[in-house]
Formats: C-alpha cells, structure tokens, sequence
C-alpha cells in the first residue's frame, strides 16, 4: 500500500549547539545524530564546536571528549581503540567505518556523524544488532567435523592456512552489511557482505568436513543472490577486506558442485 | 527494517534470522541469467548488423533473408534468449524492491506470462515467414 506518511522517527530535526571552543585556532564543527527512545521526540543533529588542540588525533578522540567533558548523554559503542574490537563502527561524513581508524583530519569541513545505515537504533550512534547476530549464529561459525576429535591439533598446509588470509582478520564491525543497498532493502532475509564473508571463511578453511551442508544452507534467492555485486561492501571495509569476492567464490563452488 | 522500532516478538532472533531455512535453489536461476548473458553477445552483434543490412530494403527483401534456414534460427534464438534474459533480470528487480508478499507474486505471474507470450509471438512470426505462409 502507498505510504503517505514516513515511518516513525524519519524527520531529524536541528539539535541544540554547543560551542567549547572559545575562539580556538584549530576550532572543528561534529554534526552527531541524537534520539533517545525516552522522551517520545524525533531524532535530531547536535552541533558541537571543539577545539581538536584538546585530544587526540582520530573521531573516536573527539567523541569520547565531547562525551567526557561536553555533553555525557551521547551514546555510543567503543571499546579497544585501535580498531580490532569492531565496537564504533558508525557512518562518518557520509561513510561507513570505524571512527577510532578514522582521522578528524581527513574530513573536510564539518563532522557529520550518524549511526550505521539502516539498522534500528537503541540511542543515538548505537544501532541494534541482534537481527544480525543471528544471522552469524545461523551460519554456525565454528569448525565442524565428522571424523572423531584427534588427539592432538588438527593440521592444515600453509598453503590451506594461506586461504583464510583477508577472511579471519574481519572484526565483525558490520560496515559492509549496512552499506549494502541488497542488505537495506532485503536485511531480513539476505545474509549481507559481513556473514557470507563468515561463511565463507568456514567454507574455505581445510578443517571443516560441512562444506556441502554450509552450501546447502546458502543456496538461497535471497540468503546469496541478493548480493548484485554492488562492491559497497569492499569500498567500506575499514580492514581492506574483500567481502565481494568471498561471496563470489561461494557463488563459483554453487556452480561447481551442480 | 525501519530505523529506531525494534519490532518487539516474542520469537527469538535466531528463529527469526533462521526464518522458513533455505530454498536450496537460485543457483540455476543466477547462472541462467549468465548463460543467456553471454549468449545475448554475438546474437545482437547478429542481430544489429542483420537489421543495418536492411536499411532502406523493401519487404520482399526482408522476407528473403528471414527465409534462410540461418536467418531463421538466428531470430527464434535471439527472441528467446532474450526474453528468458529480460523475464530472469526482471524477476530479481522485484524481488529486490516490493516486498508486499501478495504484490510480489502478482507482478511476477504478470512478468513471466508476458515474457512467454511476446517470445512465441516473436517464434510464430519468424516460423511463418519461413515456411511462407
């Protein structure tokens, strides 16, 4: 049916303005996306002007100054600070990524910094991920076998190790899946760029004696044929991983196995 | 997935996520769509150099060149190739974009019993014109 009106919550209003700058030489503008499911009010843009000779040089640095000596209601996820925990993945000036690999300095102009696309949102910069949670979960990503537990390490060739090198070094930040068009429009039901990347990783790794039944469970119009190679995925990957060309790979061992 | 309602279910999120399992189908479907793309290559380079070649032709010239047996199965073959290619790509744009279960199902039917028609149309005509009729 047409829709004449916008879903809950779309319109985001102009937010308050905080200036802490005091007329700082190396004064920066953050435009940060604001909603609480508290006060019953559409989202808004809160405008915060800081003086970068403050903290640190990456948009993490800035947020948690903002959230430490600014404004303490921002909400949102970090954790380890050096981009390996994959918690403060949200969209910055208009892209997906992590905002601790992020440098304030490669922004031009004004900070515009907003939740990851496309997903609920619990309060402010931090979306609700437990749809894709279970998705991991329902690609079962741990090693599975047949053959009796050895009594010792299960080994693998460097060579089959090297195949897991650009799969194992995802951190699950989620950039890519919410950076995919397929996955915004198809997200209940496409497994997105991140879990078939997982997948994937399971698939090729030499261990694993569920190959076939891992495919099985993929071969679907919109678990895997969702992905258009749109190549969002790869463009935001704050890792520099290739999610697309996992999801080709599954697409070409489909093929094979006919 | 409207941004800020988390719809509230009582169902896990891993049933949700695991939903009805999988079709265990679409492998077909995605490398049909890249046989015919591919076949679709030297059948418009044929079919764009066979339709130049007949610019500024009277009709008893066109029906000439459709009478050989080359012509002939050239055009049935990129009639039908085309529409499986047109009716295959058109299935996936709907799937993408309406997701009214009820609406989606309806578009499709209409999509693939107009791709059928318009090929054996297509098929007819060409067959007519060969045997003369």
């Amino acid at each position: 049916m047409v829709e004449f009106n916008l879903p809950a919550n779309s319109k985001v209003g102009v937010g308050k303005t905080i200036n802490v700058a005091n007329g700082a030489k190396r004064a920066k503008t953050f435009k940060i996306y604001r909603w609480s499911p508290d006060d019953g009010q559409n989202p808004r843009v809160d405008t915060y002007v800081v003086d970068l000779d403050k903290f640190g040089p990456m948009i993490l640095d800035a947020i948690i100054y903002i959230k430490n000596q600014v404004d303490s209601t921002l909400t949102f996820r970090r954790s380890c600070r050096e981009g390996i925990c994959g918690s403060c993945a949200m969209n910055i000036d208009g892209t997906n990524t992590l905002a601790c690999l992020k440098a304030i300095e490669d922004v031009k102009g004004d900070v515009a910094i907003y939740p990851l696309p496309h997903m609920p949102v619990v309060k402010d910069l931090v979306p609700d991920l437990k749809h894709i949670y279970a998705q991991l979960a329902s690609i079962k990503p741990w090693l599975q076998s047949q053959s009796p537990a050895p009594s010792r390490e299960r080994l693998q060739s460097p060579e089959d190790r090297a195949k897991l090198d650009g799969l194992y070094e995802c951190i699950l930040c989620f950039c890519c899946s919410t950076s995919c068009p397929s996955y915004w429009w198809n997200g209940d039901r496409y497994l997105g760029p991140s879990i078939l990347l997982q997948a994937y990783r399971w698939i090729a790794d030499s261990r694993d004696e569920m190959t076939g039944e891992r495919l099985d469970n993929l071969e679907d119009p919109f678990r895997l044929y969702r992905c258009h190679t749109i190549m969002n995925c790869t463009k935001a990957c704050p890792k520099g991983l290739n999610p697309a060309k996992a999801i080709a790979e599954i697409k070409k061992l489909m093929v094979a196995r006919r | 997935m409207a941004s800020n309602s988390s719809k509230s279910s009582l169902r896990s999120p891993l049933a949700h996520a695991r939903g009805l399992g999988s079709a265990k189908h679409g492998t077909e479907h995605w490398w049909g769509q890249r046989l015919t793309a591919i076949a679709l290559v030297p059948l418009t380079v044929w079919f764009v150099f066979g339709v130049i070649g007949h610019l500024g032709a009277d009709h008893a010239a066109f029906v000439a060149w459709m009478k050989s047996p080359f012509s002939a199965v050239m055009m049935i073959l990129t009639a039908g190739v085309v529409f499986h290619h047109a009716h295959s790509g058109l299935q996936v744009v709907i799937e993408d974009y309406i997701s009214a279960e009820w609406q989606k199902l309806a578009v499709l039917i209409a999509v693939k019993f107009v791709s059928f028609a318009l090929a054996a149309a297509c098929v007819l005509a060409v067959v007519k014109i060969f045997i003369g009729a």
